[in-house]
């Protein structure tokens, strides 16, 4: 029976914690960064999120799991002001998001669609420089060393279709940390990757926002690529769309693709976000 | 050899007509052989005629594209971005666009008389409409995440169009202003035979109507020559602003 330390531990009978809509602040961050509050949306007729009620705190790792149709990448867009809520609202440190922000940055799934096809790497790491104001004397160095910190410096004058799935994405991750979010939010980043390039990533992305604390709200339709990265884990059930459960995940950091994923706190959560899964499917 | 073999069908074609009409002995105030053609040509060249009434239907047919093809541009950025403007103008495009730029010549005439501005009009008439539809369509094609990219980015208005949009774009818009600059070479010189006394139009009018069918035949030769001129003046530009990547956006 292991749970994590720092959490009230209502409805920990089973081996891993389940903590109904709102957990309650953990103690290395006391102000929630992002708050959904009663959010309800629509999409014509169809209700995609009924009732959410979530806080996630600075520096959080956060993972939302679950079917297609769960409203999460929903829920991800209202983060990064691309969505409002029919009703309820979101909160980023205190005010309510009204449109995108500086300090919110978001990835895309697609990166094919997602990056300037005209632009080479270096380019499209530009533009959020542009965006941003940064003086054009500035650029060029802070290109390079981003582009260094995903590992493409070789790859600056090459145009996204010279560069492989995984590369496109390193770009973009590259393009989000111009921005110098506080927030990272990423809608299935991986999910088009081979199984070699996902696992790099994940581990690539970890390093980074370890260094910057930066707080991530990371949405997968992969449990075990949510239980490796994630601090806690959101599984939310479909039509409407509806936080079913919060895992809390307490693996070890830094983690190891091979270690993390033997472990058996990795497998309790495993079994458990599957069963969980499947109850919602049938 | 590819210009040898292009060429074997035209000029033998060339040859069969200037011996029919040398064998058969014609006389005839409707048809000229090859050779008076060519000559009428030359000299229709050396004394001017040609060059000069070229300049008159080029400047009327460019200055009318530009207006044309500029306001088209705006508007289809516009209506592309703000969906209310869209909505309001849907009907008006639509009612509008069907009618024949050669219809509105007598209404040209009546309000602006004979001369540039009318000519110019009815082409930026005529060439405002492929531009606005060819572009409006061009931007609801763009991907709707790169807006999103660029909602994301706070991209201001300005740089939302000059960074996303017409980059995005601009293949698709260089297509519709190929279109275009067809269409205001054939209102321009539809205008000009018509009724307009200006340019190549007008030239091959007056040849017609003074029986000297060596310069009318001169006259609609070089009007194709030009026609093929610009176009491959354009598609060698648009070779080398958009590169491969430029063309293949087309090609999809």
């Amino acid at each position: 029976m292991q749970c994590a330390a720092n959490t009230k531990n209502q409805g920990c009978e089973t081996g891993y914690c389940m903590i109904n809509v709102a957990p309650l602040p953990r103690a290395d961050a006391a102000v929630p960064l992002i708050a959904f509050h009663g959010v309800s949306h629509m999409f014509g007729n169809r209700p995609v999120l009924q009732d959410i009620n979530l806080t996630i705190n600075k520096s959080e790792f956060v993972c939302m799991v679950g079917p297609s149709g769960c409203g999460k990448t929903t829920m991800l867009r209202m983060v990064g002001g691309l969505q409002t809520p029919a009703t309820g609202e979101v909160t980023f440190a205190g005010k309510r998001v009204a449109g995108p922000a500086r300090e919110i940055s978001f990835m895309f799934q697609d990166y094919s669609k997602a990056l300037l096809p005209w632009r080479t790497a270096a380019g499209n790491v530009s533009l959020a420089l542009e965006a941003n104001g940064v003086p054009t004397g500035q650029r060029a160095a802070r290109i390079k060393d981003l582009l260094g910190k995903v590992g493409l410096a070789n790859h600056a004058d090459h145009f996204p279709v010279q560069l492989s799935g995984g590369m496109q994405q390193r770009v973009q991750i590259a393009r989000c940390l111009a921005q110098e979010p506080s927030v990272l939010l990423m809608d299935e980043p991986f999910g088009a990757l081979d199984a070699m390039t996902r696992q790099a990533l994940q581990d690539e992305i970890l390093r980074i926002i370890q260094a910057s604390r930066t707080t991530v709200v990371f949405v997968t339709h992969d449990l075990e690529e949510a239980i490796y990265l994630g601090d806690r884990v959101v599984a939310l059930y479909p039509n409407p769309g509806r936080i079913a459960q919060v895992f809390d995940v307490d693996l070890p950091k830094p983690r190891n693709q091979l270690t993390t994923r033997e472990s058996p706190s990795f497998l309790r959560l495993r079994r458990a976000l599957f069963d969980f899964i499947r109850e919602g499917e049938a | 050899m590819k210009v040898a073999k292009a060429l074997v069908l035209p000029v033998a074609l060339l040859i069969l007509w200037e011996v029919a009409m040398r064998m058969s002995g014609i006389q005839s105030d409707s048809l000229a052989p090859p050779s008076q053609i060519a000559v009428a040509f030359y000299n229709a060249m050396l004394d001017g005629t040609i060059p000069w009434r070229t300049a008159e239907t080029l400047r009327a047919a460019l200055t009318g594209l530009a207006i044309g093809a500029g306001c088209g541009l705006i508007v289809s950025i516009l209506l592309g971005l703000i969906p209310p403007v869209a909505r309001l103008m849907q009907f008006s495009i639509e009612v509008l666009r069907p009618v024949p730029a050669v219809a509105l010549i007598p209404v040209a005439i009546l309000t602006l008389g004979f001369g540039y501005a009318m000519e110019v009009s009815l082409v930026a008439f005529a060439t405002f409409w492929p531009v606005l539809i060819y572009g409006h369509a061009a931007i609801t094609n763009i991907e709707p995440q790169l807006l999103d990219v660029s909602r994301v980015l706070r991209l201001s208005g300005l740089g939302r169009v000059t960074k996303i949009v017409l980059p995005a774009t601009l293949p698709r818009y260089f297509v519709a202003f190929r279109l275009a600059t067809a269409v205001s070479l054939i209102v321009a010189v539809t205008v000009e035979i018509a009724a307009n006394p200006l340019g190549i139009g007008y030239e091959l009018m007056t040849a017609s109507q003074s029986l000297h069918p060596d310069l009318m035949f001169a006259l609609v030769l070089w009007i194709g020559l030009v026609g093929w001129g610009l176009n491959g003046a354009l598609l060698f530009a648009q070779r080398r602003l958009f590169g491969p990547a430029g063309m293949a956006e087309i090609a999809r």
